[in-house]
């Protein structure tokens, strides 16, 4: 447990947990950000602005909460995060995060912090799927090849 | 009819709130999420179990969270909560699951974090997020033609 961070972990879970409950009680949308993003696309009067306005929060967001996170946390780091993979690699995962999110109607937020508390079944499997799915290929990764 | 000031500001302000998160729990970085999926570590050391703990901290506030609808008739921006209306255990959702869990394992990025990301590291983030938006708009596309939509949109989400 090198890096274990239990009390940032849980009060980001928990903002996050924040963030999908006051898109849900005033805008009546589930926070799942694969879904928000793959529909932006065709645009629709309407129903597109408020997409991209979340998904814009996202990047604002991360960078107050790397500017001011570490003065308040020590858990914190104050490092800027490293991307471990090459163009290549960028793109073929995206490739593959980008349809199978699609296929699957979701991802870590829509079926993992949204799907598992409406107690969804399709989320319940899909969660235990791309969990499983990832850990193979992150022990494929770091321990076979 | 998401177009009214306070349905934008809170779009805004939930993403922002959603990307704070993400920092503050650290999975903005693509290691320390290849650092819980490494469960080789449990046993030989240095598993790092915090996305458990950011998952479980996210599903238990929106377990609240979501039941609010209850106790409006609608949400106060919107006419009406948009319950997604899929139920089955399909192919798709198993197909797509795996698929995604490869990219997800391979890269440390899931959307969430990769989006936050073009304002950290954006010289990966935008490839990254790039080929996810053409990923997704390409299987879209597909199963738009595979898969024939209902033509009378469910009564749980009218149209403005």
């Amino acid at each position: 447990m090198d890096h274990f961070a239990p009390l940032t972990a849980t009060l980001g879970g928990a903002l996050i947990g924040l963030a999908a409950t006051i898109l849900w009680v005033v805008n009546g949308r589930l926070a799942g950000v694969s879904t928000i993003a793959g529909n932006s696309l065709p645009l629709r009067r309407g129903d597109t602005l408020w997409r991209l306005l979340f998904l814009a929060g996202l990047p604002l967001g991360a960078w107050l909460g790397v500017v001011f996170g570490p003065r308040l946390f020590s858990e914190i780091p104050a490092s800027l995060p490293a991307v471990g993979l090459g163009p290549i690699g960028l793109v073929s995962a995206g490739l593959l995060v980008g349809i199978g999110t699609r296929l699957a109607n979701g991802c870590t937020s829509g079926h993992g912090i949204c799907g598992l508390p409406r107690f969804s079944p399709r989320s319940f499997v899909a969660v235990g799927t791309f969990m499983a799915s990832a850990a193979v290929t992150v022990f494929i990764m770091r321990h076979v090849l | 009819m998401n177009r009214t000031p306070l349905a934008l500001s809170t779009a805004l302000l939930s993403g922002t709130v959603f990307g704070a998160g993400l920092a503050v729990a650290r999975m903005v970085d693509p290691a320390k999420v290849k650092d819980f999926l490494d469960i080789a570590a449990i046993t030989s050391g240095g598993w790092d179990p915090s996305l458990a703990f950011v998952m479980g901290g996210g599903a238990f506030v929106f377990f609240v969270g979501f039941r609010l609808h209850r106790l409006f008739r609608r949400p106060l921006a919107a006419p009406a909560f948009s319950h997604p209306d899929r139920a089955r255990l399909d192919l798709p959702l198993i197909a797509g699951s795996v698929l995604f869990g490869i990219g997800w394992g391979a890269a440390g990025f899931c959307p969430g974090p990769a989006i936050a990301n073009l304002a950290l590291a954006p010289g990966g983030a935008v490839l990254f997020v790039g080929a996810m938006l053409a990923g997704s708009w390409l299987a879209g596309a597909l199963r738009g033609i595979s898969v024939s939509r209902p033509a009378i949109p469910s009564a749980d989400t009218p149209r403005a």
